[in-house]
């Protein structure tokens, strides 16, 4: 069995800005194991632009994002072995990984970034009626034949679910020349970027119907129409069934982290996000395992996770050059009132100079104040015109604040309030 | 002329087509999809019934018992996935016991062995998850679930083998008697036999009103399924039905081979014999009623639901016999037909050997290897094998982990896959919680290659089910 300090799972943007932040905090021997044949991830199908405004303050295009991170990791020599498919990770940390030329081979790691991104909810999840055709994708399957491959998937196009990637595409496959007839969104707000929702749907005359879902398909063999309803209390209406002829249905209805390897090496994962519960400094309940990127939740901006994967690269390095760190008393970090779900789920306030939560909403908040308690203790406070499920939320609290927490406090509590 | 020409390759089709190739006949099996195991056998329980339902005395009961008999050697000697779990059927209330009773001593007449009614206390030990309700159940040991598609490829594998040979894509039109046998009129042109065998699933009444006055109707029985994902795999550990009763009648609960769960079916009679659209009310009846016999099912944990149609015999009979002369009836083969079909297979091929005089071939060779699964050897023997061939070392379906080596294999047998579901039904490629999502660019990447035609030819599942409609920009 070979032995490597870091192996990151994953090399997509989440793995590389990891294994660059690792190096810099000074662990040489790295291995990156990534199942495409490139480096850069889900992002070398992003063609469109709006990436790396945070990162670096100018629009770059997926694949010039990723680029970015691929060319330093590349210069600086991390390894890494692309085509290579990670069959298991032991909760001793050691990695059963395949390829065409190494064949099957297994490393020891001392610590592992957990970066395996996230996959979309297929058709068969979503329980839709109807036959089973061709011409059913997801979105993310959509932009790969159409960016990576060439092929354009339909002519005429309806899309279940305002995801960001469904959104991208309506733009997309209608600047490819297919007719997008229209977005069906189940909840009665899109769960995409608002700027998505512009630049994508409306500069195009694309319609996005609110509260309303697919309630049949139709097509022997390729998709022939689809009927969508409105959808009130869960249910749709009758009487308000639309049918739309059409050879393809998109959908864009949700994207779940790929924690299938998380989950048999015993790490243990959050119900709500189907992510790893992490510390702040993203350590999973395996000491030296740490996740970053969609794998631990689904983001909106890869700024974002190229963030959040840097931290968890420089905990893994402190873990690897320093061992296991004393962190003192944990807090549970509770989510309420509002907020779904906050990553880390806990946190230690003697081990860390500043603190990053981020979180997601449960619906459209317009005019409330997003706040952080420790007992009755407030230590952060602001007010947030719209908040919307599908926008991450991030609060950093600074030693000022950090300061602010009771000895004998039972936990953080995130909480939505009046303003 | 061919000696026997087989309607319809479904599992009973190529049963019987495997069981003629151990004569010295020349065997054509006409199918009107694009490959085997298209209709009723794809779209099933998945189950290998004990026997114990049908009929005590019905043709039925005999090849049920019969079939399930056979598949445990049969599973070794045609290398395809059965696990004999066992079955129970659960009573929910005091009141059904004498159904209960009653269902027991119809499965003792049909031969069936093991039987035993079991108390509560033995069923909750052996079913954690059975309803508070459950008061007994019927226990039966032979029973067992199959991989469908599995069985059907294998017998075909087999038939092939043995030279067998199979003609996709041509629908039978029409019928004519002809000195000596049978004109097979098709789409794809005419076509002379011996013999007929009438295996046609949910239309082998059109086929055998076409020859006779004393007619035939099957009904297209629909129902719907939910498939969940290995993470609710363990959720019974056998086969779980609910006795008709108090309740209503509900639907089975059962492991599947490949370690999934599948909760269904519903039981609709309809018009159109290709409709297998599921519909959101008889969806919602599998949800409700899935409760009954076991609770808390992890409905959430759904990666798929699909529905199929039963071919029903309105007498609710198998129908195996010389029904004009040299024409064989295989028909109203709905369930229990999947665990009887290596019996059924048998009782056909007697029969055409009757007609035809047909000899024993010395030669025939009843063994078949199934596509290698990596995954069941062990990791020395797997890295092994990845450095003889470096195809086994590519993963392309990430959640069923199927490698290029396997994809590869399905697509260079025979009869080999053409289509993604060709390759699903054989591979599991595009079977798991992504639903293909991932590896279909890539699958139809190899298939092009391997069939030597453009990418844009690929289908789903034959005809006119093209996953890209053209390039990108063609129309502007």
């Amino acid at each position: 069995m070979k032995n490597a300090d870091l192996v990151i799972l994953g090399g997509g943007p989440a793995g590389l800005a990891a294994a660059l932040a690792a190096r810099q905090a000074g662990v040489q021997d790295i291995l990156i194991l990534e199942r495409d044949a490139e480096l850069g991830g889900i992002l070398n199908q992003c063609i469109h632009n709006g990436f790396g405004l945070h990162t670096f303050k100018e629009e770059l295009t997926g694949p010039e994002y990723a680029a970015r991170f691929a060319d330093k990791v590349k210069a600086q020599g991390i390894p890494y072995k692309l085509n290579t498919m990670v069959m298991d990770l032991s909760a001793d940390k050691v990695v059963t990984a395949m390829n065409r030329t190494d064949g099957l081979f297994q490393v020891q790691a001392k610590a592992v970034v957990l970066a395996m991104g996230c996959r979309e909810r297929p058709r068969g999840a979503l329980n839709i009626p109807g036959t089973r055709p061709a011409g059913i994708f997801t979105a993310g399957t959509a932009q790969r034949l159409v960016n990576m491959e060439g092929y354009l998937p339909g002519r005429r196009v309806v899309i279940l679910g305002s995801g960001d990637i469904g959104l991208i595409m309506a733009r997309r496959m209608t600047l490819e020349g297919a007719k997008v007839l229209c977005v069906a969104e189940l909840m009665p707000y899109s769960g995409g970027l608002k700027r998505n929702i512009v630049q994508c749907l409306n500069d195009f005359d694309i319609p996005l119907k609110l509260s309303h879902t697919v309630v049949d398909i139709e097509g022997k063999e390729r998709v022939t129409g689809v009927t969508i309803a409105e959808v009130k209390n869960g249910k749709p209406v009758p009487g308000t069934e639309e049918h739309f002829a059409c050879d393809t249905l998109l959908l864009s209805c949700g994207l779940l982290p790929e924690n299938e390897l998380s989950r048999t090496a015993g790490v243990a994962l959050s119900p709500i996000t189907g992510g790893p519960q992490v510390d702040e400094s993203l350590q999973t309940s395996i000491p030296g395992v740490f996740a970053a990127g969609n794998v631990l939740h689904v983001h909106d901006l890869v700024d974002y996770v190229s963030e959040e994967a840097s931290a968890a690269g420089t905990s893994a390095a402190a873990y690897i050059l320093h061992g296991a760190a004393a962190a003192g008393r944990a807090l549970p970090v509770v989510a309420q009132n509002g907020v779904r779900y906050t990553v880390p789920v806990t946190v230690h306030p003697q081990a860390a100079e500043t603190l990053t939560l981020r979180m997601r909403v449960d619906n459209v908040y317009k005019g409330k104040a997003l706040a952080v308690y420790a007992g009755e203790t407030c230590l952060w406070r602001r007010k947030r015109p719209v908040m919307a499920p599908g926008e991450m939320e991030t609060v950093v609290l600074k030693a000022d604040a950090l300061a602010k927490i009771p000895a004998d406090a039972a936990n953080l509590t995130v909480t939505l309030e009046e303003v | 002329m061919k000696d026997v020409i087989i309607i319809g390759a479904g599992v009973a089709g190529c049963a019987a087509a495997r069981e003629i190739s151990r004569y010295n006949a020349d065997i054509l099996v006409l199918e009107k999809e694009e490959d085997v195991c298209c209709g009723t056998s794809k779209a099933n329980s998945a189950i290998v019934h004990a026997g114990f339902d049908a009929a005590a005395g019905s043709l039925m009961a005999e090849l049920n018992v019969q079939g399930s008999r056979m598949m445990p050697a049969l599973a070794k000697e045609l290398d395809f996935a059965y696990d004999p779990c066992g079955s129970l059927v659960v009573c929910l209330s005091d009141a059904d016991r004498p159904a209960l009773q009653k269902l027991y001593e119809n499965g003792v007449a049909n031969g069936v062995e093991g039987l035993r009614i079991i108390e509560r206390d033995e069923l909750l030990a052996m079913e954690p998850n059975i309803s508070d309700e459950a008061v007994a159940a019927l226990w039966a040991p032979t029973g067992g679930i199959v991989c469908p598609f599995g069985l059907t490829f294998a017998f075909a594998e087999n038939a092939a083998k043995n030279g067998a040979q199979f003609q996709f894509d041509t629908c039978v039109t029409g019928l004519e008697k002809i000195d000596g046998g049978w004109r097979v009129h098709t789409d794809k042109g005419d076509l002379d036999a011996r013999s007929v065998v009438n295996a046609a699933g949910v239309h082998a009444d059109e086929l055998h009103n076409m020859v006779s006055d004393d007619t035939m109707t099957i009904i297209p029985r629909r129902g719907d399924y939910f498939l969940l994902d290995h993470s609710a795999g363990g959720h019974v550990k056998h086969t779980v039905f609910q006795l008709p009763g108090k309740y209503g009648k509900g639907v089975l609960v059962t492991p599947t081979v490949h370690g999934n769960l599948l909760v269904g079916p519903t039981a609709t009679d309809i018009d159109d014999k290709e409709n297998t659209a599921t519909t959101a009310a008889e969806l919602d009846e599998v949800r409700q009623k899935s409760g009954l016999a076991v609770k808390n099912i992890p409905l959430r944990q759904t990666i798929t639901s699909f529905s199929g149609l039963r071919a029903h015999e309105v007498h609710h009979e198998f129908i195996i016999r010389e029904s004009a002369p040299a024409f064989v009836d295989c028909a109203g083969i709905e369930s229990p037909g999947l665990s009887a079909s290596p019996a059924i297979g048998q009782k056909v091929a007697g029969i055409v050997a009757d007609i035809l005089h047909l000899e024993k071939d010395p030669a025939f060779d009843g063994t078949r290897k199934g596509i290698l699964d990596p995954k069941t050897l062990p990791l020395a023997e797997r890295a092994e094998l990845v450095r003889r061939q470096p195809a086994y070392g590519q993963i392309l379906c990430r959640c069923e982990s199927v490698t290029e080596g396997e994809i590869l294999d399905a697509i260079r047998r025979t009869p080999g896959a053409r289509s993604l579901d060709g390759v699903k039904r054989r591979t599991r490629a595009g079977m798991g919680r992504c639903q293909s999502g991932f590896c279909s660019p890539r699958v139809m990447e190899i298939l092009a290659r391997e069939l030597g035609k453009p990418i844009e030819s690929i289908t789903k599942s034959g005809g006119a089910s093209r996953i890209i409609v053209g390039i990108d920009k063609d129309s502007l």
